[in-house]
């Protein structure tokens, strides 16, 4: 005999954070980060035969002071690394990162002195996209599992604890060896 | 937030103080940093700007941004693998590059004429709806750097039509590598005809539909008419190749010029105006297209079956690609051929695959008219597996420099349209 | 005259004097498959491969065979006739004719005045310079660095290369920014890779690299500057520390 037996019809009962989260990932805006070819795919995404709009994304703009998540799209040169970091910290929290392409999550083929082989050595990043450059269906499937991310966000005390315990997992997880059996 | 006499530094800090800053002296020059990260920079340039109240009094222009050591990674990589390489340069036409190379390299082994004639009436068909496919790209970013939305989505869907097909045909939407040593890499797939009469058929429409969108648009003409004029003592002075040049009154195209593929037997034109301004240069493009349509109608016409690789066991690659249920895989017929029928196929797709084949120390130098201008690859060998040396003269990285002549003196919305009518790829210009 | 000329290449073409300059050559590699770390097997470590010596050819430069060499005597005559009037003659010091291309190699120090012919000569135009090229050749003793230029005349659609030398020791060369204001960029990102000084260009800094990188790194005395990558347990080394075919 819950509250939820006396509401009227029509009033649905959530938690902060499950608000928070669907408001937050219904209208992200990106900052674009366009570097290489998955810029080009990702300019792709925007246009009307994928369109992105659909999932209130379309405002890519170019400013990060408005921007709450980066799509680093490309290969990071380690000229452009500190640009980079520069404008993921001119992006107000919360923000999120995703690592389109093979160049942006490892350095790909390019494991040379020019490029920095993964933007993760530069700025924490939320989704690995794999793909060179990935289709932009793929990009889309990164974008809906991010928002899946956003949506299940906790919030204050609850955040601090799950890093925690994802802390303490991570360290007491063994590396992903070949198995000898 | 640093004040001498006349350098005040907005870079940050409170706006409120750096206007009264401002307003305390008497410094009227502004710099302007612009990049490398800005949306109408057409990917990681960088601009400085001096301005001068609104005019544009000096525009340098900062690369590097998104060099990836292309050169030098493909000199530890057999002359086959270069083509993957190479195709990630200028991301908007990588056939043009993996063709430069792949001349370069045919050159050097002096196998240019034994290519099969199959094999260049596809390259030329791929090369053309890949000029296409950049001109579009061209002109959707020029219209959303002016703010013209519907010129940008308009431009990205009609080259998703061209994407559809180079899927079909070489298995990727970009970075293709398709186009290898010898040959390509493997034959037009069942279908693929058929899906480009299509588009041949599609395809004048939609240039029309743009052309209806910006022939006579008033915006249009107010924002590219006389504006970063570039005379043709200009061009020649700096390097200048390509759709540039042409809006600047000369024919100067290396398909008429040097043909090389087969280029001789297409009949079609070569587009000029003597504007010399970003008007110019989009009607030399959107003319381009048109020629460039012409030229994929004799390309059907002229396929012949016949091989797409070079006879030549040494050189030609071995496996024939099967279309798998994951996209391209290997060949089942060509495993039962190497692995039980001939000992011989074995050992020259072992020897090719693994060691890659060994190329006469010389150098050459191959151009092709890619979409931008002269694309030329220089490659030394010293007689081994891998390249000494590759290097490419990417058409954007010698058109960038002439940003400061088109712009200075103008004002500063005008570099953008500037810089835009050059179409620089940044991963070509930095590679 | 013509005897003499005969005799000449008559001594040119004995086997002992190709021989010769066969074993003058430098060694390109050792060895069969590149085998440094560990003991070779293959039976091949001995194995000394040479590279070629400088290639020299000698006219006529056009081979009716060739269409692409049917102007290459025009314009050796041309730019002959060009350079004697500026007394830089002796300054080509062969000329290579290769898989329909001609490549004339000059002294550095001439560089800059045969450009300038090069454009402004009558016979020759040649309006566009495609920029310059860097090659580092470790084993080529004293002239490690190449510069490698290509023109072409619009005006006689030709096309050919000029190549010019430094040693590693004395990396200076002419720039030809004030012929061609087109190799601005491409000699700073000649500086930028391989360390070439190209004294008499407006502003040599680096263009691609970071302004304060180390170093020149498409020198071959440069490592590609690879990371070993780990994925589940194995490690693949970078690839110029791979062990691998040559």
């Amino acid at each position: 005999m819950g509250l939820e037996e006396k509401l009227p019809a029509g009033v649905a009962l959530t938690t902060v954070e499950q608000v928070v989260g669907l408001a937050r990932k219904s209208s992200m805006w990106p900052a674009t980060f366009g570097l290489a070819c998955c810029a080009i795919e990702m300019m792709s995404v925007g246009g009307p035969h994928y369109d992105l709009a659909r999932f209130g994304m379309e405002k890519f703009g170019a400013t990060p002071r408005q921007a709450d998540l980066m799509v680093v799209a490309g290969r990071v040169s380690q000229k452009m690394a500190p640009v980079l970091r520069q404008i993921y910290d001119q992006m107000p929290e919360p923000k999120w990162v995703i690592a389109m392409g093979v160049c942006a999550s490892s350095g790909g083929m390019f494991n040379n002195y020019a490029i920095v082989q993964g933007v993760d050595h530069i700025v924490p990043v939320d989704m690995y996209l794999p793909g060179c450059p990935p289709r932009p269906e793929m990009f889309l499937d990164a974008v809906l599992k991010l928002h899946d991310k956003v949506q299940n966000t906790k919030l204050g005390a609850h955040r601090e604890q799950e890093i925690t315990e994802t802390e303490e997992r991570m360290l007491r997880r063994s590396l992903p060896l070949v198995t000898k059996d | 937030m640093t004040v001498t006499e006349d350098y005040i530094d907005a870079s940050g800090g409170d706006w409120d103080d750096v206007v009264e800053k401002a307003q305390g002296t008497r410094a009227e020059r502004l710099v302007v940093n612009m990049g490398p990260q800005h949306p109408s920079t057409h990917g990681v340039l960088r601009l400085i700007l001096t301005l001068d109240g609104e005019t544009c009094t000096e525009a340098r222009v900062g690369i590097g941004y998104l060099h990836t050591g292309i050169e030098k990674n493909m000199e530890y990589r057999t002359w086959t693998q270069g083509t993957t390489f190479v195709t990630r340069m200028d991301y908007l036409t990588p056939l043009f590059n993996e063709t430069a190379y792949c001349l370069a390299v045919e050159k050097l082994l002096d196998v240019t004429d034994r290519v099969p004639e199959r094999a260049s009436v596809i390259r030329v068909m791929l090369m053309e709806l890949n000029r296409m496919a950049s001109h579009f790209v061209a002109m959707a970013t020029f219209g959303m750097e002016l703010g013209a939305t519907t010129v940008m989505t308009n431009g990205f869907r009609e080259r998703e039509m061209i994407l559809d097909i180079f899927e079909l045909v070489t298995g990727l939407r970009m970075n293709h590598a398709y186009v290898r040593p010898g040959g390509v890499a493997q034959d037009l797939p069942p279908g693929a005809v058929g899906k480009i009469r299509e588009l041949l058929k599609e395809m004048p429409k939609r240039i029309q539909v743009m052309r209806k969108l910006l022939d006579e648009n008033p915006l249009y003409l107010a924002r590219t008419q006389d504006v970063a004029y570039l005379n043709l003592p200009g061009c020649m002075a700096l390097g200048v190749t390509g759709p540039l040049v042409r809006a600047s009154g000369l024919a100067w195209d290396l398909r008429k010029a040097k043909p090389y593929c087969g280029y001789e037997d297409y009949e079609f034109d070569v587009p000029v105006s003597d504007g010399g301004d970003v008007y110019a240069r989009y009607r030399v493009r959107i003319a381009e297209m048109e020629e460039s349509l012409k030229i994929v109608e004799q390309c059907l016409d002229k396929l012949r079956p016949g091989p797409v690789m070079i006879e030549d066991a040494k050189i030609g690659w071995p496996a024939k690609l099967a279309l798998g249920p994951d996209g391209l895989g290997n060949s089942p017929d060509h495993i039962a051929h190497i692995m039980s029928g001939s000992m011989e196929a074995l050992i020259h797709h072992f020897k090719l695959v693994t060691e890659g084949f060994r190329v006469p120390a010389g150098q050459a130098y191959a151009a092709v008219e890619s979409a931008k201008g002269e694309l030329g690859c220089y490659a030394v060998s010293d007689g081994g597996t891998r390249p000494h040396r590759v290097h490419f003269r990417d058409p954007s990285f010698t058109h960038l420099q002439a940003v400061a002549a088109m712009c200075e003196g103008g004002t500063v919305a005008d570099v953008i349209a500037a810089v835009a009518s050059i179409d620089p790829v940044m991963g070509g210009v930095d590679r | 005259m013509s005897n003499e000329n005969e005799r000449d290449e008559a001594a040119e073409n004995l086997p002992d004097q190709l021989g010769r300059e066969r074993l003058a050559a430098p060694v390109r590699r050792t060895g069969m498959f590149g085998a440094n770390t560990t003991g070779d097997t293959s039976g091949f470590g001995g194995l000394q491969v040479r590279g070629s010596a400088p290639a020299h050819s000698r006219r006529p430069f056009t081979d009716p065979g060739d269409p692409r060499t049917a102007d290459f005597d025009r314009v050796a005559d041309d730019l002959e006739a060009a350079l004697t009037g500026i007394g830089r003659q002796s300054d080509v010091e062969r000329v290579e004719v290769d898989r329909g291309e001609i490549t004339f190699h000059v002294r550095r120090e001439a560089l800059l005045e045969l450009v300038r012919v090069l454009r402004d000569d009558p016979a020759l135009r040649y309006e566009l310079c495609t920029g310059v090229v860097g090659v580092h050749f470790p084993e080529d003793a004293g002239r490690e660095l190449h510069a490698v230029y290509h023109f072409r005349s619009i005006t006689h659609n030709s096309e050919i290369r000029v190549c010019t030398t430094c040693p590693d020791a004395d990396p200076h060369l002419p720039s030809i920014v004030s012929v061609y204001p087109t190799n601005d960029w491409h000699e700073r990102e000649a500086w930028d890779f391989f360390g070439m000084v190209f004294d008499g260009h407006p502003a040599l800094t680096r263009i691609q690299m970071p302004d304060d990188w180390h170093g020149h790194p498409q020198r071959k005395d440069y490592p590609l500057g690879g990371v070993p990558v780990e994925y589940r347990g194995a490690t693949v080394p970078p690839p110029d520390e791979r062990r691998s075919y040559q």
